[in-house]
């Protein structure tokens, strides 16, 4: 009995932990009139001066929106989403064009500060460039010079756009197309800005890429877009870090990230989401409804997505790879973690169309307190995939008996010389494993957590070192010795 | 918010050929069952309300959208058949005989309980009750009412809607408390009628506290005829009740046969279900389990060896609600030609249902690069305490199997067929009674060689002593 009481207070200790990067930041916002017509679009697009197929793009895409309805085959519940209730565009102030740090809103420094992501270029010598996007607007991309000498590109999208207009228009929306789902469609219609990156033929990046994202005003979505590119033989490694600010209501953020392998390229796109995921009685938090997808286009080509959600009240979000060329391959690890009332619904697809494509899925899900955490992932060989190999392995824990884990795994095969293994477990910690641990001298909670981490190492050993340790300080705050 | 091509006026709405048969026609059903009770005709109403508003289940619908169901909705079938007159002997439709195996053999003819006696429920030494369920409602009402249509209450769609408002006559088994039944009883689903036909027929079979019961289901199919075969049987399995169950599927490759079959478990009780499929057009398989006792028992198998243009869809839905309950799923098949396989396995992992242990494995052979397999292992879990776990693979032959087997001396064709028996005879093991074992497993090798195809007639009485099933392999020289 004493037992349970220890892991109940260990329980209380860790679900009373505040989210630290739940404050709110004064900045000065430019912002869209509340809701959603054919004006916002206009407004927006106006407003970031872009060129008329920018604006028609967008206008198709609202009108086909408008034809389609919310998804409800994904294991979440919440209340419906009032779009007419959302401001679908919000900027810091911008006074003029910024050429340099010195120029950057005080108050936005700072806030990048308190999230531990420093702008200030002496810093970051570390080497990761950063592209901040507060409210779905890029405030500055460090390190573009450095960039720049190996010929990469990375940018805001709206700078994209108006120095770059070819590259955008070549590649934006062939990977998620704006028919492709609901919230792509809405994506892209209003979508404000986000990150772009090229990096040319026979180039590796010398850094790691970042963007950091933020949403900082109230009643505000956020729409941003993500388009990475990597000619022949390139290689990137880009990192994608988000947080908010404590609110009571709900706010949505619903983006794209579109990925281009060509030839021998090679990205490796990694996130640690960290959306504020509402409070312990489940009120407020961020509805994260997100559409990644990497497209192997040339052969040998490579893209591995790595994700650490341990945030948002609701995850919707399956990165994706299309396995286009022959010996392309994709991967997926994933370690999903939902705490207090939140959920989620994410996975991969993995669609092979090349031959001797090769995928690979770990997905570890930890769920405790009241949430409910799904695995959702499809494996699809197409008939002409002939010797493609794929092995998905989807874990889940269960810290807590009044949550769920649920894997819904969905696999096409169409081809005789391929093979497809899913293997799938759901457990708790076993009594076992804390036994030897606590007879080793190690106590309840630092055992959960040694145990916890090691389920989760497969999975957090592919983050680039910077992050590693970012989502391993998030996995201990989230979980430490929760239950056994 | 516009709407656009949602907003369909209702009454511009356009209806299948099967489902404006069936709107049509049940007017005419129902009263030709006006003696029912009237809990069946309340039933018959409210599930044609509800096939109503569903339609038949298509292409968009998650659980069907890879399944060749949807043909069957452009078909013109004869929706209510009357009843066949007694004219032969089973024996004389349907010849079975597995040497060293005798059962007693129920059928249904057309979907309607079939016998030359003019009693149609009788009451056996031993206190089991079996006949037509027809027969059954008039006769044991409260037995009759007290499971009639409580059991098949999950994972409804339109075709269980149209068969408990068209159904019309099916077996019923009610077995009393601590009997035992020794010999197996045999239920013969024959099809024969010159028209298209589409059957709708309901079985019932009620297991007593500390019973046991083994039965066998053969859907088989007589004449070319394409036929629409939707079966619903419901069991319950009472108090330490155990129940093996038996499906023996081998029908024409134009017929379309759902077979939903619904179970309630009690307390300690245990089920043991061996689904065999060799041959038909589109067979869809539906097993749902409910364990509502603890410490039941659920082991369910199977076997799919299709070809040709075949589909096989296995859906199967295990409910864990109780602690301390067991359940096991193997699913294996082979593909050949352009067949299509479906495995939809689910289990519900309910919050109070701790210390459960769910097990789930479907594992495929594809034989050639038209063939496809769609697996969808599904988990949902809202206990801690549980170990689940589930497994999908879709390959080959093991080419070092293949390899060591070829060198040994054994032509490819031999090798190919020792491993796909040795992977298919895993299921096949698990049947306890040992002659249907040995002469399910001769069906298997069969099949394997691709000689059922050729066979027009029942599988059932190709083993026959006189010629003996074995394989060419000499396994002495090995």
């Amino acid at each position: 009995m004493s037992e349970d009481k220890d892991q109940n207070n260990i329980l209380e200790e860790v679900t009373s932990k505040e989210y630290k990067y739940g404050f709110y930041t004064n900045i000065e916002m430019d912002t869209a009139a509340v809701g959603l017509t054919e004006e916002t679009i206009r407004f927006i697009s106006a407003k970031k001066n872009e060129p008329d197929w920018l604006l028609e793009f967008r206008l198709k895409a609202f009108h086909h929106w408008l034809t389609i309805e919310e998804p409800t085959w994904a294991h979440l519940h919440h209340p419906p989403i009032k779009y007419q209730d959302i401001i679908y565009y919000a900027a810091p102030k911008k006074k003029k064009q910024l050429e340099s740090l010195d120029e950057v809103d005080p108050e936005l420094l700072d806030t990048f500060k308190k999230l531990g992501i420093s702008l200030e270029e002496q810093k970051v010598l570390s080497g990761v460039a950063v592209d901040a996007v507060i409210d779905s607007v890029s405030v500055k991309t460090t390190f573009r010079e450095t960039l720049s000498k190996h010929g990469i590109i990375f940018c805001s999208f709206s700078e994209a756009v108006q120095e770059y207009p070819e590259l955008v228009k070549k590649y934006m929306g062939s990977v998620v197309p704006y028919r492709d789902n609901f919230f792509a469609a809405l994506n892209s219609a209003v979508f404000s800005d986000g990150s772009f990156c090229y990096i040319p033929k026979g180039v590796r990046s010398p850094m790691e890429l970042s963007t950091y994202f933020r949403i900082n005003a109230a009643n505000t979505g956020q729409f941003e877009r993500t388009l990475l590119v990597a000619d022949e033989g390139a290689y990137v490694s880009y990192l994608e870090g988000c947080t908010a600010p404590q609110r009571d209501e709900n706010q949505l953020h619903a983006a794209i990230v579109e990925i281009i392998a060509e030839t021998g390229a090679e990205v490796k796109y990694s996130t640690v989401q960290n959306w504020y995921p509402g409070d312990k009685n489940g009120k407020g938090g961020i509805y994260n409804f997100v559409t990644k997808r990497g497209i192997c286009k040339g052969d040998h080509s490579k893209i591995s997505w790595t994700q650490v959600e341990t945030g948002s009240a609701i995850t919707w979000k399956y990165p994706s790879c299309i396995l286009k060329g022959d010996h392309s391959i994709g991967e997926f690890y994933s370690v999903a973690v939902t705490n207090h009332y939140q959920q989620a619904d994410t996975g991969t697809k993995m669609i092979h169309l090349g031959k001797n494509t090769k995928s690979t899925i770990i997905s570890k899900g930890i769920s405790a307190g009241f949430s409910n955490n799904s695995y959702r992932g499809m494996v699809r060989i197409a008939k002409k995939a002939s010797n493609s190999r794929n092995f998905s392995q989807c874990d889940s824990l269960l810290l807590g008996s009044k949550c769920g884990a649920h894997t819904f795994p969905y696999i096409n095969t169409g081809n005789e010389t391929s093979v497809v293994e899913h293997e799938a477990t759901t457990s708790k910690i076993s009594e076992d494993q804390l036994f030897y641990c606590q007879q080793r001298g190690i106590d309840s909670e630092k055992a959960i957590g040694l145990i916890v981490n090691g389920y989760a190492k497969e999975v957090l050993n592919k983050l680039p070192m910077e992050f590693a340790v970012e989502a391993q300080k998030l996995l201990a705050i989230t979980l430490e010795g929760s239950v056994g | 918010m516009q709407r656009g091509k949602f907003d369909m006026n209702p009454s511009e709405k356009k209806y299948s050929i099967l489902e404006s048969a069936l709107r049509n026609s049940f007017e005419s059903s129902l009263s030709r069952s006006s003696n029912e009770l009237t809990k069946v005709t309340e039933a018959r109403l409210l599930a044609y309300e509800a096939f109503r508003k569903t339609g038949l289940p298509g292409r968009l619908n998650e659980k069907w959208r890879n399944s060749k169901f949807d043909q069957v909705s452009e078909q013109s079938y004869e929706v209510v058949s009357s009843k066949p007159t007694y004219t032969q002997k089973v024996s004389e439709i349907f010849q079975c005989s597995i040497h060293g195996f005798t059962t007693q053999v129920e059928a249904l003819l057309n979907g309607w309980y079939y016998t030359s006696e003019k009693q149609t429920l009788r009451t056996m030494e031993n206190g089991v009750v079996i006949g037509s369920i027809q027969t059954a409602q008039k006769e044991v009402p409260e037995l009759f009412e007290r499971h009639f249509g409580k059991i098949a209450k999950y994972n409804l769609h339109g075709y269980s809607h149209i068969n408990t408002a068209f159904f019309n006559d099916g077996l019923f088994i009610y077995v009393p408390d601590q009997v035992h039944v020794e010999e197996s009883i045999q239920l013969i689903k024959m099809v024969n009628d010159t028209q298209k036909l589409m059957i709708n027929s309901r079985n019932l079979v009620i297991l007593g506290k500390n019973s046991h019961l083994s039965l066998m289901h053969c859907d088989d199919s007589v004449n070319h005829q394409s036929s629409m075969i939707n079966t619903v049987t419901e069991i319950f399995i009472g108090e330490n009740a155990s129940l093996d169950l038996y499906k023996l599927q081998n029908i024409n490759n134009h017929t379309f046969l759902i077979n939903s079959t619904s179970v309630v478990q009690q307390r300690n009780s245990r089920l043991k279900v061996n689904v065999i499929t060799l041959n038909g057009g589109a067979i869809r398989n539906e097993l749902n389990v409910d364990l509502q006792g603890e410490g039941a028992e659920a082991d369910l198998n199977g076997i799919y060896l299709m070809d040709k243009k075949q589909q096989v869809d296995n859906q199967v839905f295990v409910n864990h609600a109780v602690p301390n309950c067991n359940s096991s799923e193997l699913f294996k098949g082979v593909l050949d030609d352009e067949s299509s396989a479906i495995f939809n396995g689910f289990v519900l992992v309910g919050r109070d249902a701790q210390k459960t242990n769910a097990f789930q494995r479907n594992n495929n052979i594809l034989m050639t690069s038209t063939a496809k397999v769609d697996t969808m292992p599904f988990l949902e879990i809202y206990a801690d305490d549980v170990k689940c776990s589930h497994g999908a693979t879709i390959g080959q032959l093991d080419h070092d199997a293949m390899f060591y087997l070829m060198q040994r001396g054994i032509c490819k064709r031999d090798a190919r067929l020792l491993l796909m028996y040795a992977f298919a005879a895993e299921v096949a093991e698990k049947i306890d009674i040992q002659p249907l074992r040995v002469s399910i497993e001769d069906m298997v090798k069969k099949r394997l060689r691709g000689e059922l195809s050729i066979c027009e007639k029942c599988v059932l009485h190709c083993s026959t002593p006189d010629i003996p099933m074995e394989f060419e392999i000499d396994m002495s020289k090995i």
